[in-house]
């Protein structure tokens, strides 16, 4: 019975959270919580608040989840992790034939305590202002891999029926990051959540504490070892369960045939393990190296003072280290993004922000009535901005600006080839336009003169959204580029006095 | 001595070698078919002029709606133009990301009440679809359009991959295009611009609303503007083209989004002649239609007349 009420769960929770990754499209959002399922995530929680010193609105939902860890267990991991559910369905599949194999894929093994290196090693690195859990937590990981890699790859597919045609900046290596640990099953099930997945080695933490916990009657057991068989987490029910590895997932329960096992209210401690057998120099080891990471990663060039132009950051994100210090990479704002051009970053942010979300103009321009991406970032790295607020009020309110343009003259069509076209012009989206025309008499090669009209940028007006680059005619490299100076978030980066000084 | 298995081999060996060379005659066949496959093309959409109609009609007044009624009922009614049983297409500027007070896309009563007509008159499908250049789905909905024309019972089709089938087009630039699916099935036509200024060619009237039933790389077009508006406008011959001046967009276009830019003219002009509809526009926004080119392109090769006070006309105050 309790068997078909997990497996019940499993499927309602993947089904919501894929429900969610769904209408996160700009047609079909109409103001579902997107972020749910990040919002729940303890990890994103504490991470995030250790870097900030504050707590995101959207992360209460995880204060909830953490008493009824400190009550259950591990529950979230057996019965709510939609990461956990796909993980559970490949083991199942890759699981061994013959009971005394599948024990032995089961057994405890030492590689567990890797997940809580980890964990301390990225809470190490929050306390220093970089939130890296994005890469292994188990929800963003599964966000983004839906998000950057699956989803386009069925729009493209189907030639677009589901949001269009969609390309990922190296979105191939979230792929294969993706399905990795997916494919890490066929080691022994569940490897990720057993060894890797830091939000698991946090509510494992939790757990230690839990109230409920599985416990034996030794006098009933006749060591047939059907539950460590069956068990998910590797906890060892057969012998004395580990409540820290321990998903709740309660197969162990199910299988033995003579009633032996139980999951009760305060058994007697004696019945299970609570330690997590990782020596204190390791967890002090891994957090001063997590700290540690920061300064270091931060002697390379992808923070600092001269940042990589193609670092265009959404509109409402917030200034680089402190939007380092929430953003989770999980693609909640690429996936939205109604014309496809925030993009998982590579090398543009440094290692830091690897796929951390940039505009990249020439895949898709920042759309000028839009700001759904604030709306759907689940810690505010990216602010939800109203209209108003995202494209000003002249000449109350300045708008913000995300970057700004420039020609590249030895290749737009009016500057180097003396042609007609001016679709930059065209496109450019403020009032007044932020690209304006001025008629030119030249002469041309066979010295008779030819007057058109060429394009220049008003620093005043442009946004940096990058309609111009996206739609300019060019196929490759741009008439016009965008690049990240002049943003509003960063005060020293402002090219021209219009929006006042700051020094 | 040739045993049985020899003869089976020579016979598989046969049938391995025939077979590929007949695979390879067989593909290379394919090969010249896909080449020389021949491409639609989008037929000519016009109804026959009954005689002493009007070639066209220039409305006042406050009602949008009211004034594209009296606009169809002057040419004759939509029975002109439209049969019963018949497919129609109807084609407004939905470019832009904007609300219909900006003036950057067509006024969203007037296209509803076109389809409204359409109806009326008997068509069995009214197709409404533009190939938007910002996000097609937040134009459809922020210019009003599609909630506006789908009450009226138009059948709204999003400029998606699928949407679009290639055509021969054989203009002088413009060989073969990507267009719209309606334009290539429907049996009628109705072009619904709106009147506005636009940078490199002047003003976006009738005939420079046919870019939007492009996909591809449209934009490489502006670098001969001109011809390539007449290319669309000869191989795009609509029914009926209703032009929407009811609020006008004098500066900052195509795009717009400052209000002090558009003025209210509570104006609707329609008829069959692209050319003079578009000389009578670009008198709405100040500018001498004899010095814009696609009007003087247009005349050259015999598309119409920009003296529109030539042709049968009537005019219609509120």
């Amino acid at each position: 019975m309790f068997l078909q009420l997990r497996r019940a769960y499993q499927v309602v929770f993947l089904g919501l959270f894929l429900f969610l990754v769904v209408v996160t499209t700009p047609t079909l959002l109409r103001g579902y919580p997107a972020d749910w399922f990040l919002g729940l995530d303890p990890l994103a929680a504490i991470a995030t608040a250790l870097a900030t010193h504050s707590l995101h609105a959207h992360l209460l939902w995880a204060l909830p989840l953490m008493v009824l860890t400190l009550i259950f267990g591990r529950f979230f991991c057996g019965w709510v992790c939609p990461m956990g559910v796909l993980h559970h369905a490949l083991g199942y599949l890759a699981r061994k034939r013959r009971k005394v194999d599948r024990v032995k894929q089961n057994e405890v093994r030492p590689s567990r305590a890797i997940k809580y290196v980890i964990l301390t090693f990225f809470l190490g690195a929050a306390t220093t202002g970089s939130v890296q859990i994005g890469f292994l937590d188990p929800i963003a990981s599964t966000w983004r891999g839906l998000a950057t890699s699956v989803v386009p790859v069925a729009g493209n597919i189907t030639y677009g029926l589901y949001q269009g045609e969609r390309h990922f900046h190296y979105g191939i290596l979230v792929t294969l990051v993706f399905v990795g640990a997916l494919s890490l099953n066929f080691v022994y099930p569940r490897f990720y959540c057993r060894v890797l997945c830091p939000l698991g080695a946090l509510l494992g933490v939790l757990a230690k504490f839990s109230l409920f916990r599985i416990s034996k009657k030794a006098e009933l057991c006749k060591e047939c070892e059907v539950c460590g068989a069956e068990c998910q987490g590797a906890a060892d029910p057969q012998g004395t369960v580990r409540v820290t590895e321990c998903m709740v997932c309660l197969n162990c329960i199910g299988g033995c045939a003579r009633g032996g096992l139980s999951y009760s209210f305060l058994p007697p401690p004696e019945q299970a393990i609570t330690t997590i057998n990782l020596d204190r120099r390791h967890w002090l080891g891994a957090g001063v190296a997590g700290a540690a990471f920061v300064p270091f990663a931060r002697a390379s060039d992808g923070v600092g003072p001269r940042p990589h132009p193609g670092r265009i950051r959404p509109p409402g994100a917030r200034e680089e280290s402190l939007f380092l210090d929430r953003c989770l990479k999980c693609g909640a704002c690429m996936k939205v993004c109604p014309t496809g051009g925030l993009q998982p970053a590579l090398n543009e942010a440094g290692l830091e922000g690897l796929w951390s979300p940039i505009l990249i103009p020439r895949l898709g321009y920042c759309e000028y009535s839009c700001s759904l991406c604030g709306q759907v970032c689940p810690t505010g790295a990216i602010r939800k901005l109203t209209l108003v607020e995202k494209n000003g009020k002249p000449p109350i309110q300045a708008p913000v600006r995300i970057g700004s343009a420039s020609f590249n003259k030895g290749r737009c069509l009016p500057w180097a080839y003396d042609t007609d076209c001016i679709v930059c012009e065209e496109v450019c989206p403020t009032s007044p336009k932020a690209i304006y025309l001025k008629q030119e008499t030249m002469v041309v090669r066979d010295g008779t003169q030819k007057t058109l009209k060429r394009p220049y940028v008003d620093l005043e007006y442009c946004v940096g959204c990058g309609t111009c680059e996206t739609r300019c005619p060019i196929v490759d490299s741009a008439g016009i580029r965008v690049s990240a100076a002049n943003e509003s978030r960063t005060p020293g980066s402002s090219i021209s006095l219009m929006g006042g000084a700051k020094v | 001595m040739i045993s049985r298995r020899d003869i089976l081999r020579i016979g598989a060996t046969g049938a391995a070698a025939f077979g590929t060379v007949a695979a390879g005659i067989v593909l290379h066949r394919r090969e010249q078919l896909t080449e020389s496959r021949s491409l639609p093309t989008i037929r000519d959409h016009r109804t026959e002029k009954p005689p002493g109609a009007m070639d066209m009609v220039i409305v006042r007044g406050p009602d949008p709606a009211f004034n594209v009624r009296r606009a169809i009922d002057a040419l004759g009614g939509m029975a002109r133009f439209v049969r019963k049983g018949e497919r129609v297409v109807v084609k407004p500027n939905i470019g832009w990301n904007r609300l219909p007070e900006q003036a950057a896309n067509t006024n969203p009563d007037v296209v509803a009440e076109v389809v409204r007509q359409a109806h009326a008159a008997g068509a069995s499908k009214v197709w409404l679809t533009d190939a938007s250049v910002n996000t097609p789905e937040q134009c459809f909905a922020r210019s009003g359009i599609e909630k506006a024309a789908g009450n009226a019972g138009a059948s709204i089709v999003l400029p998606d991959a699928r949407a679009f089938r290639e055509v021969d087009v054989s203009g002088r630039i413009l060989r073969t295009a990507d267009v719209l699916y309606p334009f290539i099935d429907a049996d009628r036509v109705i072009n619904v611009p709106i009147v506005k200024q636009h940078g490199l060619s002047g003003a976006t009237l009738s005939m420079k609303n046919w870019y939007g039933v492009l996909g591809g790389q449209r934009v490489t077009l502006h670098q001969s503007i001109f011809v390539s508006i007449v290319d669309l406008a000869v191989m795009m011959k609509p029914t009926l083209t209703i032009m929407d001046a009811t609020r006008v967009l004098m500066a900052n276009g195509p795009t717009g989004g400052n209000l002090a830019d558009v003025k209210t003219m509570d104006t609707i002009a329609a008829g069959t002649d692209e050319v003079a509809l578009d000389a009578f526009g670009a008198t709405l926004l100040g500018l001498d239609p004899f010095k814009l080119g696609f009007v003087i392109e247009g005349l050259r090769v015999g598309l119409g007349t920009p003296r529109y006070k030539d042709l049968k006309l009537v005019e219609l105050g509120s």
